[in-house]
Parts: structure tokens; sequence; C-alpha cells
């Protein structure tokens, strides 16, 4: 079955919300002495990349340091969900207490993931402050969490996926998947459909 | 899914494949992160029991486990049961009942009869992890052998294993041996002829009854413990004997890769199979190998004590979202 594929965020696109994001955080974090970017696994890792050099550029000085957490370990159905097929290291080489850390994340929607992050980030330490940088809010909370910076609001009909990627050779890009029109009797796709 | 370890025990290391193996020691590698932060525990596990069902005196296994399992926020209840008090297949039934009612996840079985953990598999709806059964399999202790190794030299394959010491008796080896054949490693084995079972150059091991010839060109020198409680007296002449002619001190570790590593699954007999100089020596990763276990029973029992529901139900999509 044929799925179309709308664009959200181009390259360019992206670029841009990347540097306003990372003004935000600078403006944000003005009076913080130590800063500090986590990735959540998998798509907020080149994320928290680019956001770091954004940063480091805005601030003229050193990016702040990166590191990035897989919340295999930490998700509230881990007991009864199939283990993950692949699960990297947490990795966060920064002291985190009494730092503001910057968790970032591609896509934002039940907030169980951003939880889970959050208490995979607290076995490392106390930080003094956690804030969240999303590039797409898609609404659909399923716990109280707001993101802190926000690049895009994007509506995603029912059914339908958001995936952002970023290639290798630095090209990005937010495209929405569609499924097929739906049929008069209204059966939705099941490819996709968390809510 | 692909890519995933569908095993619903870990009963041996026959009937893993390279990539079931490789699975365990990648998710190892994650846990073995969370050892080394300050805060060494995941709730991954959390309202899951795990009971650790030793027939056999272990302190170093089991405390591995335990600990694994805590780590992993699991509930972990030894029961140990002395050997005088087993007869045979009724009581292991038994226990199996008594075991059900209980309602683990895991059983973490260790016994003195091969075949003990299959026996109770197949009987409980929960999974098993054999812990060293006989003179059978011990296949954590294989794999974390081989985490270790892989940590150490980068790779696993191609490599050029000797195992020296009691093969015969020895389960540590065997799952060694099959797993390592996985990876197309030669394994040689060397041990007096009295130490060495009947037919096992039929393995696809090659065997030697020196060890100079056994170590030329090793890249790794897995020492075995003598079992001295396993012996009893008929195929040894004597300790000091042995020493002489298989102990690894410096001279003969010589004979192996300048970059050769030395591992034993311990307790050592230090001055009889293993020199405490080469025990203590830079070349030794006997304590790497004692970390590694405990990673690599996080990721066995986290790999197993999931639930399994359908595949494909929507709960555990990798794609992004949040």
């Amino acid at each position: 079955m044929p799925v179309t594929e709308q664009l959200v965020l181009d390259a360019g696109d992206i670029e841009r919300t990347i540097q306003r994001i990372a003004l935000a955080i600078v403006e944000a974090t003005r009076g913080a002495d130590r800063v500090g970017l986590v990735g959540i696994r998998r798509g907020g890792v080149v994320l928290a990349e680019r956001l770091a050099e954004a940063i480091g550029e805005a601030r003229g000085g050193e990016p702040p340091p990166v590191g990035t957490v897989d919340i295999a370990f930490y998700r509230d159905d881990a007991a009864t969900a199939l283990p993950d097929p692949k699960v990297g290291p947490s990795d966060v080489p920064f002291e985190v207490d009494g730092r503001h850390v910057i968790l970032v994340d591609d896509v934002l929607q039940t907030g169980r993931t951003v939880s889970a992050a959050i208490e995979c980030l607290k076995d490392f330490g106390r930080p003094a402050r956690i804030w969240l940088a999303v590039l797409c809010d898609r609404g659909g909370r399923e716990l109280p969490i707001a993101a802190d910076f926000v690049g895009r609001l994007v509506q995603v009909p029912p059914g339908s996926r958001l995936d952002v990627t970023f290639d290798a050779r630095g090209g990005a890009r937010a495209a929405l998947s569609l499924p097929p029109p739906v049929s008069p009797a209204g059966t939705r796709g099941e490819d996709g459909a968390r809510r | 899914m692909s890519g995933g370890f569908h095993h619903r025990h870990l009963l041996g290391v026959e009937g893993l494949t390279a990539t079931d193996v490789l699975h365990l020691l990648d998710t190892a590698e994650a846990f073995f992160a969370v050892s080394r932060r300050p805060v060494r525990k995941v709730p991954t596990l959390r309202g899951k029991t795990v009971i650790n069902l030793f027939y056999e005196a272990s302190t170093r296994t089991r405390t591995s486990f335990e600990l694994a399992g805590k780590r992993l926020s699991a509930d972990v209840v030894n029961m140990s049961v002395a050997a005088s008090s087993v007869k045979k297949g009724e009581t292991l039934y038994d226990t199996c009942k008594t075991l059900e009612a209980m309602q683990p996840d895991v059983v973490v079985m260790r016994h003195g009869a091969s075949g003990a953990p299959h026996f109770i598999a197949s009987r409980l709806r929960c999974a098993v992890i054999n812990a060293g059964d006989g003179m059978h399999e011990h296949p954590t202790q294989a794999l974390l052998d081989a985490f270790t190794i892989r940590r150490a030299k980068g790779r696993l394959d191609g490599l050029t294993v000797a195992i020296c010491g009691d093969v015969a008796h020895s389960r540590v080896a065997r799952s060694d041996a099959l797993l390592l054949r996985l990876f197309g490693c030669t394994v040689r084995v060397v041990a007096p002829r009295t130490l060495l079972p009947d037919g096992i150059e039929s393995t696809g091991v090659e065997v030697y009854d020196r060890l100079e010839p056994a170590l030329d060109g090793a890249d790794v020198v897995m020492v075995l413990r003598i079992q001295r409680e396993r012996l009893e007296g008929a195929l040894l002449p004597s300790l000091r004997e042995y020493a002489r002619t298989f102990g690894l001190g410096p001279r003969q570790l010589a004979w192996a890769k300048p970059d050769a590593i030395v591992m034993h699954p311990g307790p050592m007999n230090r001055g009889v199979e293993i020199d405490t100089t080469v025990a203590d020596g830079p070349k030794s990763v006997v304590l790497d190998q004692v970390e590694a276990g405990v990673a690599v029973r996080m990721a066995a029992l986290y790999l197993l004590a999931g639930e399994r529901r359908g595949e494909g139900d929507g709960v555990h999509e990798p794609a992004s979202e949040g």
C-alpha cells in the first residue's frame, strides 16, 4: 500500500531551528556556570551534537560537553515489552552534579521517553536543573511533561508517523508518512497507530 | 524484529548461534557501563523475581548472579540445597513444583548432575539459566570469557586459544570451546592424557600433551583449576609434578604471543596450575573476567526475564517518539 510522504522541515529549516534553539538555550542558561547536553538515543544524539556546536558559536567559545542516554533499561514497560533489539550504552562524560543539563530529543509525543531519560540522568548525579529541547512536538502527551525549547509544533493526522532523519552527509529532514486515504469503512492502518 | 534474542532459556552454548552470542555481548556492554556509574542500578526488572537454586557450593557465581539481579532491581532469592538431600529425579521434580508455586520469572540453577537445568526447564513456566551442570556446560562463564577476550583483543574471530588443565572435568572448557568454535577460533587443549576426555579430538579442538607447542603463537591462554575435589587421587601422581609440567609460569607464558592474555575462571590454585607472578602479572585479565561476569549475567537476565508478548503489538517500536 502506498504511503505518501509530506515534508515538514527541510535541511535549511532544521539548521535555522537549531540556531534558534541554541540562542534560546544560551539566553535561558545565562546565569549557569556549567551547561551540558544529553541526547536521547537514538534520535536525539546527532541533534544534541549540532545544538552544542551552535551554542558554542553563539557564545563565542567552546561548545558545551555532550553525552547520550539509552532509556531501554528505564522504560516503564521494560519488564513486559520485548527486550530492545539493540541497546546502546548511556555515556555522560561530564559531572552531572550541580550542572544545567539539557535533554535533547528529536520528537516529543507521549513524554514517556523523556520521563525515562530523566530517571536515567538522575542516576548519574543531581543536576541543578534539567531542561528539555525537542525539534518537533507532535502532541499526544500521556504524562505531564512539557519541553522548554521547541523547534516546531507539528499536527500529525491519525495513523501517520513523524520521522526525523539526519544522514551522514549532514542533510536533515523531518517528514510525515501519511497512510493511504481512509476507506469509507474507516478502518485505520495499524502501523504506527500509537494513539 | 530482527537481531533479537529468541531463546526462552539459557541452558548451554550449544544451540546458540554466533548472532545470539554477539547480541548477548553487545547487551552486556551496556550493562558494563551501568556497573561503572555512581548509581550501579537500573529499574529494568523491578517487580521480577529471580531464584538462585544452587545444589553445589559456589560463592562467586552465585554472588555474581545475585549482584546482576539486584542491579536490575529484581528481587533475588538464594536457595542453597545441600547435595546430600538430593534424591535424584523425584526430589528435583518436587523442587520444581515448589518453585513453580513461588512464581519466579527466572531460575538460575547449578547442579552436580549434567542435564538437571534442562529437566527443570521443561517443567517450569519461567526462564531457566544454567549456572553449571555437572561436567556439561556453564554458558555464562563462556560468555563472560568471550566478553573479556573481545574487550582485550578487539575481536573474537580467528584467535588461537589454548585451554590448559583439567579439561575432562571442566564444563567451562566445554562451553568455552563450543563458543570459540562459533567464531572460527583455533581451540587447543593441553593436559595429561588422564585429564582429557575420550574422543575429544572429534569435537574440532587440537589436542596437545605438552605445554610448549600448545602455547606457541596463542593469543589467549586459559588456565583451568585443578579440581582437587574431583580428582580423588587416581588421575594425577602429584600436584607438584603437575605444577612442574603443566603449571603456567613466566617461562611458559613466553611461548605464547607477546600480547597474549591469561585467563582463569577462578578460584585459582596459586603455585599449582598458575604461578603467582603470572596470576598478578600485566597479562592477567582474571579480575576483568569477574567484572565481566556481572555485566554478562545482567544481559542474560534482562533478555530472558521479559514477558514474551506477541511481536508487532506496537508497544516497542524503536521509531522516533517522545
